[in-house]
């Protein structure tokens, strides 16, 4: 008798009973975020997803988000609490609230979930995520070329295939464009904390990186780069345009307005089918936030270039001869990686100092 | 460890130990008036969300420290007018003040989540800026960094060298014979009080005007609570506290740098878990003298 | 002028009755804070103190209260106990945390074994975690003389590292692509701590914190335990007069109360939270704090408010779903109970005076 199952004999009488009631016209879309929307970064462009959504549907919509939700029992009981209400769609915007959209999805057969970022899937529960990895490389290339002392800092967030991914494709096109360049990570263990990211940065710079890349949420790195003086950075998940033109050279912007607009779609039309979606560059869904003036115009032009070379499907920036970290082979010249190891990418590639946190 | 650059780090430590000095010497001077204020972490936040709001309005940080160390002093009321007039027991009020801080502060803050602050200039002092080693390491700072140093040593002037200073210590030590004696005990607790919301205000100011710079929920993490373990460490004495503010910064900044230098062996995590081992066995050697004889011990003038 | 004069004896009338006027005048200036923020106040305290009992879906968030209620309330019953003794058990978080891991290293240890014996075997697990972590600030200060307040604090913090290497390193997932966080224990037969009756949300962590108020209002009214702890906390020198040998009373308060601390966290993460994460703790070790406070450090006291205190988390989560009420207001809310309780309980002890007082 394991808990979930108890409690879905126990909440199924009522969960059709207000399916039930809560048939009236509108559309009713549910975001549970795991972090403020003021923070301009993760949360604040899924909530831009939200306001696209109202404003493509205007009344044939009603949205509702709630913030700050911690992982664990306490994201259950709100998605719970926002299936109870009616809602038909509810996007769950972290891979923590995994387990919480598979139990409540499992309660509630009749609402249905868009997890990011997640890998489990179910008849109403979508996944979806977007291929970062690909702006990275981008990033990488700008960071390669411009770096003066050919240190480049990583604030990474958790040592979790996602950010090693980023980090891989990052130095994969630096070391291309300059064989000399070393990365040096500081991991924050957090995607938000303002003071802990200035901290990273500002040892990062002591230790002589003129470039700084992260997986963190804050402006607080561009904040430390820019009292630093000569250094630059990327914007991170929203474009962070107060930092421009420098240390904010370029960013990179997750856009999921268009993938909300359909799904909501999908729910509108009743076509809506549960998939699992990691678009990239090519859909819109990462973007690359203007190049400003600060850097030379051969990189950005090389910059540009390769962005459209992987929307078009031309370049991927996981191409072989590649090696991992201790040496052993991984891709053949011009294999291309899976997605599967990618999903699951937890070494680093050849070349990269450090050791990933264990 | 040889890629890291010893100036920078000292350099590093100073400016990471200053926000935990300044709270830290106003509950110094609390402490020794015999109250137990646990709620410096409330009223840091409230500090770092009222400087922040001042300073963006205004345009000027200065006035947003003024602003900082006013907020924290009014937040610090509420606890001294419950433990010194309603004589509650000042562990738990001082727990709901860190509890009703963090809230206020985030409420109050709402509007200013990613919004840029004024920059806050580093001080330029010419010639002590360029003695070799000490001159950057101590003499490139931002004023603030000074200001704090200099309320540490006034703190020292005033309990060791002053009337009233003495008084406050005597309230401290026995608080039934000072009121015997004719002193003022709930006056000077609650202008002490004041002064350690003050202080602690001006330092989560620091947090959200210089070290980061901009306002966040929650963005002392803890801060407060470092503060009240460096006071005890420095067995009530404001030489030992910078000692101990620099000892806490530098356990801090260490882990960071050694992280950002490449090639570090130990596991992230353990270097993240040192400076809290670091305070904690820093408290267990070198241990505590005696506590003020009041401390903690609700006052009520029976006679 | 206004004074306060001591009451021969603390006033009954008072001790029952500051509760009940702390959550009124809470209710009043809460209403005021939320009608400042725009918000209609009767339909906000409406929707934090009525729905989650009695409102359309209260089936659903009635027995949430009990899941939020219950590590509350057997971590606040272990700390009363220290409290009470003046012994300041301020790092129950670490200790919840600590007994988490210890619990889900025994349960997955076992993995993917079926046995009866695994549960018992996590729940001493989990007890004995929350043991070993609260005995480092009881020794230090019996051995040392280290304030146990700060010590216990720093170990929280240790604890927080800890869990995240535990969640990335050992008792990483190996079916899980790489994300941090261990296999999923409620999903485990032998080591979920699973709803033992559909539709009330107790689960055997519930349940021991019932026990434990039962238990803990014996042990404190009958129990030697309970008087040498009382006397302790009212003197110091007569409790050492009557025998009490403060060393052994710090180590009892501190070991029982991580011990219970722990066991919270074990009830925790084998159920309602399913697996160990790198935020698996989300306060409620700092929330029994408040808790303690609020039910006057009694047994009994302490059991209503954790439900208090489970109804304004709930409360206000609809009221933010429903309402788009700020989770900080909530936070100032809840810090506004106790200090109101703070302040009216004075009037427990004392009584308000006016005029001159008469010349002796």
């Amino acid at each position: 008798m394991t808990f979930k199952t108890v409690l879905l004999g126990a909440t199924a009488a009522a969960a059709f009973a207000t399916g039930a009631v809560a048939q009236d016209d509108k559309t009713k879309v549910g975001f549970i975020y795991v972090g403020p929307v003021g923070d301009l970064g993760w949360t604040y462009q899924h909530d831009q997803g939200r306001l696209a959504v109202e404003e493509e549907y205007g009344d044939k919509v009603e949205t509702f988000y709630v913030e700050s939700v911690p992982e664990g029992p306490d994201a259950e009981r709100v998605l719970t609490q926002m299936a109870l209400q009616g809602a038909d769609l509810i996007f769950t915007t972290s891979f923590g609230f995994m387990e919480a959209t598979m139990n409540v999805a499992q309660k509630f057969p009749d609402v249905k979930f868009e997890h990011a970022t997640g890998y489990q899937r179910a008849d109403n529960v979508s996944t979806y995520s977007a291929r970062f990895y690909e702006g990275r490389a981008v990033q990488g290339l700008i960071a390669g070329e411009m770096t003066e002392s050919n240190i480049i800092g990583y604030i990474g967030s958790y040592p979790i295939p996602e950010v090693i991914r980023g980090i891989n494709a990052a130095y994969i096109q630096a070391k291309k464009v300059n064989p000399e360049v070393e990365f040096r990570v500081v991991w924050a263990y957090t995607w938000f904390d303002p003071a802990k990211e200035a901290e990273a940065a500002k040892a990062l710079i002591d230790a002589g990186a003129d470039v700084i890349l992260q997986h963190t949420d804050s402006t607080a790195p561009q904040a430390a780069a820019q009292e630093a003086g000569d250094v630059i950075t990327f914007g991170q998940a929203s474009d962070m345009l107060d930092y421009a033109p420098k240390p904010r050279v370029s960013s990179i912007i997750d856009n999921w307005n268009q993938y909300y607009i359909d799904r909501v779609g999908a729910v509108i039309d009743g076509t809506w089918e549960s998939k699992d979606t990691w678009d990239g560059i090519d859909a819109g869904m990462v973007e690359i936030g203007e190049i400003t003036d600060a850097v030379p115009a051969e990189v950005k032009e090389a910059a540009l270039a390769l962005k459209d070379a992987i929307a078009a499907g031309e370049v991927h920036p996981f191409t072989g001869p590649l090696k991992k970290q201790d040496g052993s082979d991984w891709l053949a010249e011009g294999e291309v990686a899976d997605d599967a190891t990618l999903a699951g990418m937890n070494f680093y590639v050849e070349g990269l100092t450090g050791e990933i946190p264990q | 460890m040889s890629n890291i650059d010893p100036i920078l780090l000292l350099s590093a430590i100073i400016v990471v130990s200053t926000p935990i000095l300044l709270a830290a010497i106003g509950e110094l001077v609390v402490e020794r008036a015999g109250v137990l204020n646990l709620g410096v972490e409330g009223m840091m936040i409230t500090g770092a969300v009222c400087g922040f709001v001042v300073a963006t309005a205004t345009g000027s940080p200065w006035l947003g420290f003024a602003g900082a160390a006013l907020g924290g002093a009014l937040l610090s009321m509420v606890f001294g007018i419950l433990t010194q007039l309603f004589l509650s027991n000042q562990v738990a009020t001082g727990l709901a003040l860190t509890l009703f801080g963090l809230g206020l502060s985030a409420l109050l803050g709402q509007g200013y989540i990613g919004v840029k602050g004024p920059v806050v200039p580093d001080l330029y002092l010419p010639g002590l800026r360029d003695i070799p080693f000490l001159g950057p390491v101590m003499f490139r700072h931002d004023a603030m960094v000074y200001i704090a140093l200099l309320i540490v040593a006034l703190v020292w002037l005033f309990l060791n060298r002053t009337r009233a200073g003495r008084v406050l210590r005597a309230v401290g030590e026995n608080h039934d014979a000072a009121h015997a004696l004719g002193y003022k005990v709930v006056r000077l607790r609650l202008a002490a009080i004041a002064f350690g919301g003050a202080c602690a205000g001006l330092g989560g100011a620091y947090l959200s005007l210089v070290r980061v710079p901009q306002w966040t929920e929650g963005m002392t993490a803890g801060a407060g609570w470092i503060a009240l373990a460096i006071v005890v460490f420095a067995s009530w004495r404001p030489g030992r506290l910078v000692l101990g503010a620099w000892l806490f910064g530098g356990a801090t900044a260490l882990q960071l740098a050694l992280q950002a230098s490449g090639g570090v062996q130990i596991p992230i995590e353990y270097l993240q878990m040192a400076p809290y081992l670091a305070t904690i066995l820093v408290l267990v050697i070198l241990r505590a003298g005696r506590a003020p004889g009041s401390l903690g011990r609700p006052f009520h003038a029976s006679s | 002028m206004i004074r306060l004069e001591r009451r021969p004896e603390p006033s009954r009338a008072w001790t029952l009755a500051t509760p009940f006027v702390a959550v009124a005048l809470t209710m009043v200036a809460g209403g005021l804070l939320f009608a400042l923020l725009g918000k209609d106040p009767i339909e906000a305290i409406r929707t934090i103190f009525w729905d989650p009992l009695f409102g359309d879906f209260a089936s659903y968030s009635r027995p949430q209260l009990l899941v939020k209620a219950g590590p509350l309330i057997l971590i606040a019953i272990g700390l009363s106990l220290g409290f009470r003794a003046g012994i300041w058990n301020i790092g129950a978080e670490g200790q919840y945390i600590l007994g988490a891991i210890f619990a889900a290293a025994t349960g997955l240890a076992f993995y993917p074994a079926e046995s009866w014996l695994i549960f018992p075997a996590m729940i001493l697990a989990g007890a004995l975690g929350g043991l070993l972590w609260a005995m480092i600030p009881a020794l230090l200060r019996v051995r040392f003389g280290t304030n146990e307040v700060l010590v216990s604090l720093m170990l929280v913090y240790v604890a927080e590292a800890l869990l995240a290497s535990m969640a990335l390193g050992l008792l990483r997932n190996p079916d899980g692509m790489g994300f941090p966080g261990s296999r999923n224990l409620a999903q485990y037969p032998s080591a979920a701590n699973p709803e033992l009756i559909a539709g009330t949300g107790m689960h055997w962590g519930v349940v021991l914190a019932l026990v434990a108020v039962i238990v803990g209002q014996v042990v404190m009214t009958r129990h030697q335990l309970g008087f040498r702890v009382r006397l302790a906390g009212q003197s110091p020198r007569a409790a050492v007069f009557g025998g009490v040998n403060p060393s052994w009373l710090v180590v009892v308060c501190m070991g029982l109360s991580g011990a219970l601390a722990g066991l919270a966290g074990m009830f925790e993460v084998a159920g309602p939270a399913g697996r160990l994460g790198i935020d698996f703790n989300v306060g409620y070790g700092f929330t029994a704090i408040i808790v303690a406070f609020l039910g006057r450090l009694n047994p009994i006291g302490i059991l209503l408010a954790g439900l208090l205190m489970a109804l304004t988390y709930i409360g206000g989560e609809l009221a933010q779903l429903q309402m788009n009420l700020p989770l900080a207001a909530i936070q100032m809310f809840q810090g506004m109970l106790l200090f109101f309780l703070l302040a009216i309980d004075v009037l427990t002890n004392f009584s308000f005076r006016f005029g001159r007082r008469a010349v002796a």
